[in-house]
């Protein structure tokens, strides 16, 4: 079976122009591809062993871009972002040049050997947390992160609401992102946040809000769909599903994606599939020009089903 | 003769409708008429769907259900549960028979 309609078929049957972008707000900088967990959902293929990691020039360049630009806010990923070296000092020059910043983090990695000056940092540098965990059943989300991830993003998530993260009224942000355990679509945003709500509750954990995001059939998830024999189902779910009220509020309409080695992407799956922002829009970060990417037409292919399938995708959860 | 139940007949459901389009089409409305969210929600429904399901051991509407089950931000446990409980009115539902069984002795014996 191979999916009938492509996306470019149902864009143009959605809309008169191609998918532009309108304005740019966020810069989203991938660090690296390292990370201390390999989450079989990952569409980065992150893990212990990939040494993709971010230049200091590159870095300098990025605190350039949000320090001067109409960019207001900063969303680092990986990865584990934190575990950049200098990865501290862009938060710090970020914050001080007034730029929001948005850390990605994956909750465990504050528990790494040598990552402890983490939390006197974030109670210190008070970023957005957008932390990845997935269920709220420890079998459920330990069979996706690795045995004991439940039990270590309890630890820390505590910790957290313990600087105030994620306590209401005290302005510091804790978000828990969602993804389905396998080859399925994410329920109701607004029923699932009710749901993790009340049993972190049972554990005394607090958080602000639940993002909820569809898995991409990219990178370690579309290993797992190809080996099990359901990409091909999978990727006609999303097609099946699509919603064109949710391309308004695709993040690659408002965001640019860098990549570690200081290439520019609509988003961080098009920088996994290798497709970058084309000529004449610059594509890299030492040819960054606000105007021009603010107005550039966006990249797109069959995998943008995962954007607009149902209530929709994006780095900020459901759309619709 | 192959295999009695393919997944892939599942997705053949509307070909039913061939031999009486008027009958299936009444089905259809009544079936989505049923699922849709009244005083129960879309994830009660589903529930039931794959209670039901095990209780008349239908493998398209177990792999169905299943499916919707996860869908709406349910685990194996949700659904075991579920299970459970349509099970066990199954088995309360044979065991109460017993009173039938005692009844039809008590009427011959002594
Ligand atoms: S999903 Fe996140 S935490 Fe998990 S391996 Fe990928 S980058 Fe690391
Ligand atoms: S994958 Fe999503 S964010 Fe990326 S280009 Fe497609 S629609 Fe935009």
């Amino acid at each position: 079976m191979s999916i009938s309609t492509a996306f470019h078929d149902k864009l143009n049957g959605a809309c008169t122009v191609p998918l532009q972008a309108h304005g740019l707000e966020v810069l989203q900088v991938n660090l690296g591809y390292r990370c201390n967990m390999e989450c079989r959902h990952c569409h980065v293929n992150a893990g212990p062993d990939r040494k993709e990691i971010m230049s200091s020039e590159n870095i300098d360049r990025v605190i350039d871009i949000v320090s001067g630009n109409g960019i207001s806010t900063l969303d680092i990923t990986g990865g584990a972002p934190e575990l950049h070296p200098e990865f501290t000092r862009l938060v710090r020059e970020a914050m001080t040049a007034g730029c929001h910043v948005i850390v990605r983090c994956n909750l465990t990695v504050l528990l790494e050997p040598g990552m402890e000056h983490l939390f006197e940092f974030y109670a210190d540098f008070p970023v957005e947390i957008v932390a990845s965990f997935p269920y709220y059943r420890e079998a459920d989300l330990d069979r996706m992160r690795g045995a004991g991830s439940f039990a270590k993003s309890i630890r820390v998530m505590k910790r957290l609401n313990q600087m105030g993260y994620g306590v209401p009224g005290s302005g510091r942000v804790l978000n828990l992102v969602y993804n389905p355990g396998g080859a399925f679509l994410p329920a109701s945003q607004c029923s699932l946040e009710a749901e993790f709500k009340n049993a972190l509750e049972k554990h005394d954990i607090v958080f602000s809000r639940l993002l909820s995001l569809v898995n991409m059939p990219i990178g370690r998830f579309r290993d797992f769909l190809v080996r099990t024999n359901n990409y091909d189902a999978y990727v006609k779910r999303l097609a099946d599903a699509f919603n064109p009220d949710t391309l308004a509020g695709v993040m690659c309409r408002q965001i640019v994606s860098v990549a570690w080695d200081g290439r520019l992407f609509d988003c961080d799956f098009n920088q996994m599939l290798d497709m970058p922002i084309e000529p004449p829009y610059p594509g890299r970060l030492e040819d960054f020009d606000y105007d021009m990417l603010a107005n550039r037409r966006i990249i797109v292919g069959n995998h943008c089903f995962g954007c607009t399938a149902g209530q929709g995708s994006s780095c900020g959860g459901a759309i619709d | 003769m192959a295999d009695y139940y393919n997944d892939e007949d599942l997705a053949r459901f509307g070909e039913i409708a061939k031999s009486n389009p008027d009958l299936f089409r009444k089905f259809m409305a009544w079936y989505e008429a049923s699922f849709t969210p009244g005083l129960l929600t879309k994830r009660e429904k589903v529930l039931v769907g794959v209670a039901v399901a095990h209780a008349v051991q239908c493998p398209y509407c177990i792999d169905a259900y299943t499916k919707a089950c996860l869908e709406e931000g349910m685990s194996m446990e949700h659904i075991a549960e579920a299970v459970h409980a349509a099970s066990a009115i199954r088995g309360g539902a044979s065991l109460i028979h017993a009173i039938q069984a005692q009844n039809a002795a008590d009427k011959i014996s002594l």
